[in-house]
């Protein structure tokens, strides 16, 4: 059962092959045997979520239930849950439980999704590997002496493991993309602006996406399709309206032109990820779509210049915890700047610390011009390559990450190092674009990415193409070892 | 590029985040290699180039002024244990 796709799980319930309660128990059982194992959950809403899988065979009776009615999700612990605490992976949040759900959770539970619980992360989304979650790492069900990537590693490793058929997440520099890379599924960061933003705890505002994680692109066509919407209460929030995103998964990609960005397979691509990349590309080129070489001559600043603006807005939006109205507050404060000073010391852990400690240097005094403007210029310049090359193709294809899982700890104490985890992903946040990555092979055992990125709110054409290749290939439905 | 111990002291104050002197040369010297790295930046020529704020060159959304949202102060304050008749304490700020 738990190899079932989305759809297939939506045929199985409208037929009443199995109700949703039996679904949501099944999936609950699942997550009660493996969590132990992966630590991919930081909350379990077992009794919401019967309560609500009861209200949804209801609905299914009545025959009014869409895709997604009855279907067990998991939700990123970044986004707020009504009752249900949101720790962001972080101690300062640790007793957090917002008073009101994010637009993501909303949307997802009018269109009758069932909510198990929140998946962990790295804290407050800063990481690659979710190494630096406040509950403990998040283990890769391919081998567990790996990372799962990060930040969304929880709904990444949840997904790989089928504790849920899908799991929300969010994407600021490539935090949907490399996690799924690493754990072997499909993961979609939209377009910024194309799903809102509202109740999703903020880390760097002109960045931050939430999207979808599942077993194939179709699933996630089905999820993005729910997620997706206008929200005047997210004044990023986009009033366009949402295409039908199913509906041209079956559209022919003969024709279609696919960019091939020589920047990104330069030396430091493990020759294993650019293996699998080519014989994707040669899969779809025998499919009839056109490979063309294009070149992003920017790609060497993208890193650099997600290190200002990231640390940047996120040294703004994380001056709201200081102990005042919720979150961590310590102990016995002398006065209230040692109140404001210690509560932050306590609460954040090293790499938010080093964020926001980078953040306020590069926009303080004497500085703002040389980092600020300077990243920001630079993302101009990365934005008109992308406009450039999207005159001439209609997907720009890669690799998602440069090699595989590696084992916790490798990256060790320098943060440079995971920094460079997002190399490929980066640019695609400091432009907006969509991106996607599905698997595309194993290295050594472990899953690596096939990286698509669309133009501005074209995530219909990245889900086409990923959904063609899925149709002629398998990689998406390989599972790690130990899953029955 | 690297920062001395007093430089990092001086962020800590403007990020409000105690440092403690123990942990100060590690902050120090793991700071100093994200900035090598920001660095590289220099080397972009943006003479003329337009900084980009936002990826979709909107405005600000304006809305009429009118209330739409009811008062949740009850329940946001119960996030707190720190509350005194509708009012968050804090330590004492004015001798």
């Amino acid at each position: 059962m738990y190899k079932l796709s989305i759809a297939e799980l939506g045929e199985g319930l409208r037929s009443k092959a199995f109700s949703s309660r039996e679904l949501t128990e099944y999936f609950l059982r699942r997550i009660a045997a493996l969590n132990p194992l992966y630590n991919a959950l930081i909350t379990v809403t077992e009794n919401s979520a019967l309560a609500a899988a009861t209200h949804a065979d209801k609905q299914l009776s009545s025959g009014i239930g869409g895709d997604l009615c009855g279907i067990p999700v998991l939700h990123k612990d970044i986004f707020c849950t009504q009752g249900v605490r949101t720790s962001c992976g972080s101690k300062m949040l640790d007793s957090f439980v917002p008073p009101y759900n994010a637009a993501v959770v909303e949307n997802l539970a009018s269109a009758g999704a069932i909510m198990l619980g929140k998946t962990n992360m790295d804290e407050f989304a800063m990481g690659s590997s979710n190494e630096t979650s406040f509950y403990g790492p998040v283990k890769n069900p391919w081998d567990i002496s790996r990372v799962p990537g990060g930040s969304s590693g929880g709904s990444a490793a949840a997904v790989a493991s089928r504790m849920a058929p899908a799991a929300t997440a969010t994407d600021t520099g490539g935090s949907i993309r490399q996690p799924a890379a690493l754990c072997g599924v499909s993961g979609l960061k939209p377009t910024y602006g194309r799903i809102s933003r509202w109740g999703m705890i903020a880390f760097a505002s002109s960045l931050d996406q939430a999207g979808p994680i599942a077993g194939s692109a179709e699933d996630c066509a089905i999820l993005l399709q729910a997620m997706a919407s206008y929200d005047p209460r997210d004044s990023t929030s986009v009033e366009r309206s949402v295409p039908n995103y199913r509906a041209t998964l079956n559209n022919s990609v003969a024709g279609v032109k696919i960019g091939i960005p020589k920047e990104y397979f330069l030396s430091g691509l493990n020759p294993g990820v650019e293996a699998a990349v080519m014989s994707s590309l040669s899969t779809l080129r025998d499919l009839g779509a056109e490979l063309i070489d294009i070149s992003l001559p920017n790609s060497h600043l993208s890193v650099p210049a997600y290190y200002v603006i990231a640390p940047a807005e996120a040294s703004a939006n994380l001056s709201r915890f200081d102990g005042v109205r919720y979150g961590h507050r310590c102990a016995d404060p002398e006065d209230l700047e040692d109140m404001y000073r210690r509560s932050r010391a306590e609460g954040f852990g090293e790499e938010v610390q080093r964020r926001i400690l980078i953040g306020s240097y590069c926009l303080s005094a004497g500085y703002y011009d040389a980092y600020y403007r300077k990243a920001q210029q630079v993302r101009q310049l990365i934005r008109q390559d992308f406009v450039e090359a999207f005159t001439q193709v209609d997907v720009i294809m890669g690799p998602t990450c440069p090699s595989p899982a590696f084992k916790f700890g490798a990256k060790g104490d320098d943060p440079v190092a995971m920094y460079l985890e997002d190399i490929y992903t980066i640019a695609t946040n400091l432009a907006g674009l969509p991106g996607m990555s599905i698997p595309c092979g194993l290295v050594e055992g472990n899953p690596v990415g096939l990286q698509l990125i669309g133009n501005y709110f074209d995530e219909a054409s990245i889900l086409n193409v990923a959904h063609q290749l899925q149709r002629v290939s398998n990689w998406h439905t390989q599972h790690p070892e130990g899953l029955d | 590029m690297s920062l001395d111990k007093d430089q990092i002291q001086k962020l800590a104050t403007l990020s409000r985040i105690a440092i403690d002197d123990a942990t100060l040369e590690a902050v120090s010297e793991r700071f100093s290699s994200v900035l090598d790295l920001v660095d590289k930046l220099q080397a972009a020529d943006t003479l003329g180039v337009e900084p980009m704020a936002h990826p979709l060159q909107t405005t600000q959304l304006l809305r009429d002024d009118i209330i739409s949202e009811p008062n949740h102060q009850e329940a946001f304050q119960k996030l707190s244990e720190n509350i005194h008749d509708g009012l968050y304490l804090v330590p004492k700020v004015i001798e």
